[in-house]
């Protein structure tokens, strides 16, 4: 039995124009402190799912799914407070852009003791000493100063650090990555992935990495999603995806890795639809 | 911040000299000769009138009556009334109050109600009262107050019998003028029903002065708010797995009340103009009706200094609201 | 939509076709909005009523009816079928004088609207399009207007000017101004930086062509906007002038001169004050109602969501 355990999922967004459908009867599935990475170009839905995991889509969002548990409990029908027991305690997730992430109102401390006050009952103190633990434990330089930094005065990466300190304070058992180094320089890149895998293993939780990027499922990930438009194109360890990829799909994206290019001209997702166009 | 504070204030230097240049053109400009307006209906001789042109500096050049005008200004001097022959500034201090008090409880009410209603209808975007709510501010921002003002009073004043139609206080009340403001020194009074006689007068005029500014208070919460929710600090917020109270109270409201704070400094301006209309209906002795009066019986000295002062307040106000702005949006704080 | 598109044989779309498309969009995003599209009827039921006022109304608005002074609606007691929402305090019919009223109102809009606009254009295009001094002057100008209360700066004017119907749309055009000119500069700016004027300046358009023909066209959707919120406003000021005995002078069956000359019967004939209030709020909010559908439709950030 999976801790996370989705079948069946579809999204449909209500627009002016009609109803669109984000994600198209996804399966998904992720064990106790597995890494599992859900690949995709944007527009793929991969987001859309696992906010709809989350609670976190509006209220234009129509969530149907066969099964949508965790631990056996089900994320669909929950009520407000039993959902905040799980969400941001049990399952936390960071997001894509981390400084439109972080409150511009409030210091980064605040926005971390609030999670350690409320969710976790601690103390003005309490809170205090344990976020500037987190922070050093995220590595945030100066952490005493940066708490009463505001977002807009730290770099992408560092409110990044922010994100995934707060994402840890509950110690969860499973975190959520929505491309986590997407928005970020290359070279800090490489150690928020580092950071977060470290993370993962000294905390035992789980991890699913959203990501476009076949880089960085390489170096991270147990287990692939592979998604495109809403639907699962396929799945697999991380070892047979990369020697055998099943899907055309899943072939465009691996070859379309610069190291993979051969010739000299790097080759584009699109080249795939008109690969399948010719069929 | 002090940077901020101070390039705020340079700012300002030019858009007050421009203030004065029309307040001071606006007697040259004035259809009708100031000398002989001021002589009065019986008319004068030409040595009077050569006399008193003098007395008033319109014989020496343009600029050197400016630099005259602005030095008086300086000197606390705006000139004498033509009717009561009081210095204008002497009567401006002493009607003030009567507005301030009229304007800020007209703010407060629709402050406390704009602020609410604009918050509830976002989160409950599309119901029942969101479109209610918002069909009644668009009518409110739509409304000719003059005529919602006689229409209460028709209503309140003549039907019920509820209220009084003109004045600040019954008549029949009397204290010593301690902070100018009717509620306040009918309290300090100690005079049995005189708090709810002054409150009775004020409750009418401050509701229609109050309209306006309710109405636009109450979209743009409203818009700010939808705005602010759409943002991913909000959706962090709730990944966070806070309460939805505090969701919303905290982290949406701290954020979408930046523009609002500004708009409701900038209703200041618009509180000026409804004041003329509604002191006019209410026979409410503030500066809108001595305004109004003043130009109807011509008196330009009046109207001119009026003018200048009230121009002045407006940004003072609008100043202050910058500078609140500055003071809650931290990104220009800690510049 | 765009499939139903005629194309050019060079599979481009004819610029007949781009605006008729533009317009179905701007017609599907107006639409959606059900309170801009009865603000639409409304108005142009207003306009009707005004262009055909001679013809429907059933008096003379300024003649008085010696026997009929202060009569109530027809539907109270002591009403005369023959005036229908009853007379004012010197016989004069009601219904006709509001039928009347809103050929004043839709002028006083119009003018207003029209003086306000040509006037902001050209300050804000040359204000953003010379920059430098030349802004840094005429954009201190437009602060000073800004700093009065727009009524009591009209109120002014009108003192200087001397009352009436025209100078009070003269006093309100001007104090409107600002906001236009404020606009333009500010999407004059944001276009200028745009490579398509680039490209027309490369290609030797003069700065007038630049201006008025490249320029000016990609900035009106924050205009109309504008336009519209100022029509309504001055239809409110232009009343509320008339109210204070410095617009329209009697006879002139101006609504906010109605108002006026109807205070004192407040307490006795409550049709007097109730109709051109209403007949007011009605247009106002008519025009408001459309107003907000206009920029639902013109502004394309609310657009995709």
């Amino acid at each position: 039995m999976a801790m996370l355990n989705i079948r069946n999922l579809t999204v449909r967004f209500a627009t002016a124009t009609g109803s669109f459908t984000a994600v198209d009867g996804i399966d998904v599935h992720v064990d106790s402190r597995e890494v599992l990475a859900i690949v995709g170009e944007s527009g793929s839905g991969k987001s859309v799912s696992m906010l709809a995991v989350m609670g976190l889509l509006p209220d234009t969002a129509t969530i149907t799914a066969d099964e949508m548990t965790y631990d056996g409990r089900d994320l669909l029908h929950l009520s407000g407070p039993e959902r905040r027991k799980l969400i941001g305690r049990e399952i936390t997730m960071i997001f894509q852009e981390p400084i439109a992430s972080l409150n511009p109102s409030f210091t980064v401390g605040f926005q971390i003791e609030e999670v350690l006050r409320i969710n976790l009952g601690m103390t003005k103190a309490q809170a205090r000493a344990r976020a500037l633990e987190l922070f050093k434990a995220v590595g945030i330089p100066a952490p005493e100063e940066k708490l009463n930094a505001y977002p807009h005065q730290m770099s992408g990466g560092q409110c990044q650090r922010v994100m995934i300190a707060m994402a840890i304070a509950s110690k969860p058992r499973l975190l959520i990555a929505d491309e986590p180094t997407t928005a970020l320089d290359v070279t800090i890149q490489k150690q928020i992935l580092d950071l977060l895998m470290d993370l993962q293993e000294e905390y035992g939780m789980a991890l699913i990495l959203i990501t476009h990027d076949m880089g960085v499922v390489a170096e991270t990930a147990d287990r692939v999603v592979v998604q495109y438009k809403g639907k699962k194109m396929e799945e697999a360890d991380v070892l047979s995806l990369f020697e055998a990829p099943q899907h055309p799909y899943t072939r465009a994206l691996l070859s379309a890795l610069p190291e993979n290019a051969t010739g000299d001209r790097l080759p584009t997702v699109s080249d795939f639809f008109q690969s399948e166009a010719a069929r | 911040m002090f940077r901020f504070i101070l390039s705020k204030l340079l700012y300002l230097i030019p858009t007050f000299l421009g203030i004065t240049i029309i307040a001071f053109s606006f007697p040259r400009l004035l259809a009708g000769d100031p000398v002989l307006l001021m002589a009065g209906e019986r008319g004068v001789t030409p040595e009077r009138h050569a006399e008193l042109s003098a007395q008033l500096g319109f014989d020496r050049s343009l600029p050197v009556q400016y630099l005259e005008f602005l030095g008086r200004l300086l000197h606390g001097d705006f000139g004498n009334s033509l009717v009561t022959k009081k210095p204008v500034l002497t009567e401006f201090l002493a009607l003030f109050p009567a507005t301030l008090e009229l304007g800020f409880v007209a703010i407060v009410i629709a402050t406390l109600i704009g602020v609410p209603v604009g918050v509830l209808a976002a989160i409950k975007r599309g119901s029942w009262f969101d479109q209610i709510s918002m069909t009644s501010a668009l009518v409110g921002f739509s409304m000719p107050i003059f005529w919602w003002g006689l229409l209460l009073i028709i209503f309140f004043s003549g039907f019920l019998g509820w209220t009084p139609v003109s004045g600040r206080i019954s008549l029949m009340y009397y204290f010593p003028n301690v902070t100018g403001f009717m509620l306040i020194d009918s309290l300090l009074s100690g005079q049995k029903g005189a708090f709810a006689s002054a409150l009775s007068h004020l409750i009418l005029p401050s509701v229609v002065l109050a309209t306006i500014p309710l109405a636009v208070i109450a979209r743009q919460t409203r818009s700010a708010m939808l705005e602010v929710m759409g943002e991913d600090y909000v959706r962090t917020a709730r990944a966070k797995g806070m309460p939805q109270r505090r969701v919303i109270g905290v982290h949406a409201l701290r954020n979408a009340m930046i523009p609002v704070i500004t708009t409701i400094g900038l209703q200041i301006g618009v509180l000026m103009a409804g004041a003329i209309l509604t002191e006019t209906i209410f026979s409410w002795p503030g500066i809108g009706k001595w305004m109004i009066d003043s130009i109807s019986r011509r008196d330009y000295p009046v109207v001119q200094s009026g003018l200048l002062l009230t121009a002045a307040m407006v940004m003072i106000v609008n100043l202050l609201v910058d500078l609140t702005y500055g003071l809650i949006n931290p990104r220009i704080r800690n510049k | 939509m765009s499939d139903a598109i005629a194309k050019t044989p060079e599979g481009k779309l004819s610029d007949a076709a781009i605006r008729r498309r533009m317009l179905t969009e701007f017609w599907f995003y107006f639409s959606q909005n059900k309170g801009a599209v009865v603000g639409l009827v409304v108005f142009i039921l207003m306009v009707i009523i005004a262009l055909t006022a001679t013809l429907i109304a059933p008096h003379d608005p300024t003649m008085q009816y010696r026997d009929a002074l202060l009569l109530p609606p027809v539907w109270q007691e002591g009403g005369r079928a023959e005036f229908l929402l009853g007379t004012d305090p010197v016989g004069r019919d009601m219904l006709s004088r509001l039928i009347y009223g809103s050929q004043y109102s839709l002028f006083i809009g119009i003018v207003v609207v029209s003086i306000a606009l040509v006037g902001g254009i050209v300050i804000g295009l040359i204000a953003g399009f010379f920059g430098g001094w030349i802004d840094m002057v005429i954009m201190r100008v437009m602060d000073i207007i800004l700093a009065f209360p727009s009524l009591l700066l009209a109120l002014v004017l009108v003192a200087i000017l001397g009352p009436g119907l025209t100078n009070a749309m003269i006093a309100i055009a001007i104090v409107y101004q600002p906001h236009f000119a404020r606009l333009t500069r500010a999407a004059v700016m944001g276009e200028q930086k745009r490579d398509y004027v680039s490209a027309a300046r490369v290609a030797g358009a003069g700065n007038l062509r630049l201006m008025f023909r490249t320029i000016l066209p990609n900035c009106l959707a924050p205009l109309i906007v504008q336009a519209t919120l100022s029509f309504s406003s001055a239809v409110l000021d232009a009343a509320a002038l008339g109210f204070l005995g410095m617009g329209a002078q009697p006879p002139a069956a101006e609504w906010g001169t109605m108002l006026a000359e109807a205070r004192e019967f407040i307490q006795r004939a409550w049709w007097v004050v109730t109709f051109p209030g209403l007949a007011i709020l009605i247009s106002v909010l008519a025009i408001n109602l459309m107003g907000d559908g206009l920029r639902d439709a013109l502004d394309p950030k609310l657009k995709r969501s």
